[in-house]
């Protein structure tokens, strides 16, 4: 076994295993931990495919920031165990064979047109990726970058808007 | 130096996309949900890197995952200020007793 697909496996495992506790663990809080590890091993599993800065952002942004929103949100609204009500009989007896029925299709789907495509067309890697990415960013996809600013303009707008609590 | 084959990635990216789809159908706290879907958004971030090094030319998987991220970054400030709306008017978090739409 060489040394990527070892990394593979134990980051893999690692994070299905968070996941998998993240459904299970009832306080909100040990759930948004167990799903700082999960985007923890993905960008491990990033930089295992050679994506330096993809892998970066993942663990700024996404670890970082975004995690850092959500717990301040449930230490803000104190939330504690989650309640148990009578669990709607449907997501109990149709949501979850339906929801296994769909991560099996979509597996086994992938996993035969990954088999057909698997031969990369190893096109000559460049020896700086993230230059590439950035002229990428700046030069093709100028436009939609800088629409996302006014996206993020619009969602602090809109986020003002929504929190503040009417005096 | 790369000798995980493709079909292995989509396959966790695929098993990660369920568990998020499981989450979102059985948590019953709105935070929680939310965080399911960020684990959907994720899953798919790991298929479209996949892809972009089975494709190998230029890193246009690499721009798409940047601007998910952006926008996943978007939502979760909109979404977590109407939570913390939504919770402030009803006192609670668990999503059954939010049903003043309900008919």
């Amino acid at each position: 076994m060489t040394l990527p697909l070892l990394l593979f496996f134990v980051f893999g495992a690692v994070a299905v295993a968070a996941a998998l506790l993240m459904i299970f663990v009832r306080q909100p809080i040990h759930s948004a931990l167990c799903l700082v590890l999960v985007m923890i091993s993905l960008a491990a599993l990033y930089l295992l495919q050679g994506a330096e800065f993809i892998a970066a952002v993942q663990v700024i942004v996404y670890a970082g920031a975004i995690m850092v929103l959500f717990v301040f949100v449930i230490m803000l609204l104190n939330a504690g165990n989650e309640e148990r009500t009578n669990f709607s009989k449907m997501a109990k007896y149709i949501g979850l064979p339906l929801s296994i029925l769909m991560t099996a299709g979509i597996a086994i789907w992938v996993a035969r047109a990954g088999s057909v495509l698997a031969s990369p067309q190893h096109a000559p890697d460049t020896a700086e990726p993230t230059r590439e990415l950035s002229q990428l960013l700046f030069h093709t996809y100028l436009f939609p970058f800088e629409a996302t600013s006014i996206l993020v303009l619009i969602a602090i707008i809109g986020a003002l808007v929504l929190a503040k609590r009417d005096s | 130096m790369n000798a995980v084959p493709v079909s292995y990635y989509l396959v966790l990216s695929a098993i990660l996309f369920g568990l998020g789809v499981v989450a979102f159908v059985f948590k019953r706290n709105i935070i929680t949900i939310f965080m399911a879907i960020e684990l959907m958004l994720n899953a798919v971030n790991l298929a479209f890197v996949t892809f972009d090094r089975m494709r190998g030319g230029p890193h246009d998987g690499w721009v798409f995952v940047f601007f998910v991220i952006v926008v996943a970054a978007a939502e979760a400030a909109v979404g977590l200020a109407i939570v913390i709306t939504v919770v402030h008017n009803r006192q609670t978090l668990n999503v059954e007793r939010m049903n003043l739409l309900k008919f």
